[in-house]
């Protein structure tokens, strides 16, 4: 049986429609990257994904429920956002957030919770920093303990929304990887939201592109493709595979991302 | 004359209600800081004046009117859940109008004007005992409520999108800690005044944070920070006639400099016994 299933997914701002007839199904262990340039929704599937969004046709069942009664399931490492200097909170506390943050009370830490807590910052090789003050953290630091955060309660589903942004070649390469490692031994199934298909070409599986009005899905050699992303575009786009990485000419939003790599 | 003053009745009413004043101030305070709220504290005991000012227009008690006062803003700024610049501006242009309505209401009242100057500057030391049992009351409803929504007030506080996520009801935890914000800051004004709440909502957690990075552990420098700044201001003004208002406002903030003096001077050694790791990402 399928993790996650999206039926016939539509949604509408008035008279705008950013997908329509939207389906497809998360098997066990798999990586689906969310692809596509700004405004077409990426973000809006996840927030449907968690059940903090309704959409205006189809519907979505993760393990036989509606995602709202399996939110506690799911794991969700959001845009990086940096925390506060001076906030009171350690990256211990913040990935035990992830386990028992939903909870009322003050709430005792029982000696298994604190044990998950510490095999998880392990895990992703948060332990050396775990006692710090987070918002003293770098950025990739913070990251790292967001992923610990997600996996502490022992997901069925990861979804994350361009987790990498911000981030270094290496803390990506390391984000990328924890999230790999988990559904290998896990067997959890990843959506990962991402400008850039690059940082996770290694290893997706397939690739969802949400383009203005259409979308496709299938591996990155069936979706990545000239014909494929003209034919959603509707307009001339050129896929380059430059020294393993892909290189997508001629999208609206392209001089955007020349001008942010010639900034780098 | 200290030791006479100590004996009297009133002042350990005053102590009395400093300390429960000082408690649910410096717990509450945490998430205030957190939730970079600190304007709105000011808004919600401005509009508390408000309320007292209509009170004492219509000739009934004050501290209705402030309570009144403050619960309203707390309800309206609770539900808009505001973030950032936007809730600025709003908070910013509604407290205007309010203190504009204050003054008008007190124009129109024509009693003591010491009542006024009690409510903007504070006066502990004209507590009743019937005030002091109902200061208790509110700080323990005050106090109940934090402890019951203590884990997803923090989580919320810190990470409001994964808060939602799992599941928090951000909305109604926001209207619940404006509730109880406008609680605290009728209480508070009742010792420091109007003008001063801030000294103990802001002074005291934003002190403690910098102390240390255990959330659990800031709620209880931050009660203690407030106790001691109320107490001592309470017991200095009875050594020397200066209000008690400026002692307390002078110990929270000579807490919240130390404090700042203690982070700079630690950050050093901190930051030696974190870098080992990240100095071996980066060779990596």
């Amino acid at each position: 049986m399928s993790v996650v299933t999206v039926d016939d997914l539509a949604l509408r701002f008035g008279e705008r429609s950013l997908f329509e007839d939207l389906s497809f199904a998360l098997e066990r262990g798999e990586l689906l990257a969310v692809l596509g340039p700004n405004g077409t929704g990426k973000t809006s599937l996840i927030r449907i994904l968690l059940g903090l969004l309704q959409p205006s046709a189809g519907r979505v069942v993760i393990e036989g429920c509606p995602p709202r009664e399996r939110c506690h399931r799911i794991g969700y490492v959001p845009q990086q956002r940096v925390f506060d200097r001076d906030l009171a909170l350690r990256g211990r506390d913040l990935v035990r957030l992830g386990l028992d943050g939903h909870r009322w009370g003050f709430g005792r830490l029982e000696d298994d919770a604190r044990a998950r807590v510490g095999s998880v910052l392990a895990e992703v090789g948060a332990a050396a920093y775990a006692d710090a003050p987070v918002g003293r953290l770098s950025g990739g630091e913070q990251q790292r303990l967001r992923v610990a955060q997600a996996l502490v309660a022992d997901p069925v589903l990861i979804l994350a929304d361009e987790p990498l942004l911000s981030l270094d070649l290496a803390h990506q390469r390391d984000v990328v990887d924890l999230l790999d490692a988990r559904r290998r031994s896990a067997g959890t199934p990843i959506v990962f939201v991402t400008h850039d298909v690059n940082p996770v070409l290694h290893t997706v599986d397939r690739v969802l592109y949400l383009a203005p009005g259409s979308w496709a899905i299938g591996t990155p050699d069936e979706v990545m493709t000239s014909t494929t992303l003209s034919g959603l575009y509707g307009t001339e786009i050129d896929v380059l595979r430059v020294r393993g990485r892909v290189v997508v000419v001629g999208t609206p939003d392209d001089q955007h991302v020349h001008h942010v790599e010639n900034g780098h | 004359m200290f030791a006479q003053l100590l004996a009297q009745h009133f002042v350990h009413t005053a102590l009395w209600a400093g300390a429960v004043v000082a408690i649910v101030s410096g717990a509450i305070g945490v998430f205030v800081v957190t939730r970079g709220m600190s304007f709105a504290v000011h808004a919600i005991s401005e509009l508390g004046f408000t309320g007292a000012a209509g009170a004492l227009a219509l000739g009934i008690d004050p501290v209705l009117g402030m309570f009144g006062g403050s619960l309203l803003v707390g309800v309206v700024l609770g539900f808009l859940s505001l973030r950032g610049r936007e809730r600025d501006s709003a908070i910013g242009s509604v407290l205007a109008f309010g203190l504009g309505v204050g003054v008008l209401l007190l124009s129109l009242y024509h009693g003591y004007a010491t009542e006024a100057t009690n409510l903007l500057f504070g006066s502990i030391v004209g507590v009743s005992d019937t005030q002091l049992r109902n200061l208790v009351i509110v700080g323990a409803v005050v106090l109940a409520g934090l402890a019951m929504l203590y884990r997803p007030l923090l989580f919320s506080s810190v990470d409001p999108e994964i808060a939602a996520a799992r599941g928090v009801p951000l909305r109604a935890l926001s209207v619940a800690i404006f509730l109880l914000l406008a609680l605290t800051t009728a209480e508070a004004i009742q010792v420091v005044g109007v003008l001063l709440v801030l000294t103990l909502v802001i002074t005291p957690a934003a002190a403690a944070q910098r102390l240390t990075g255990r959330p659990a552990l800031a709620l209880v420098l931050s009660i203690a920070i407030a106790l001691v700044s109320t107490e001592g201001g309470i017991l200095l003004s009875l050594e020397k006639s200066w209000p008690t208002s400026f002692f307390i406002s002078a110990i929270s903030f000579g807490a919240y400099l130390a404090a700042r003096i203690f982070d700079l001077w630690c950050g050093r050694q901190n930051r030696l016994s974190w870098s080992p790791p990240r100095r071996l990402w980066a060779v990596r």
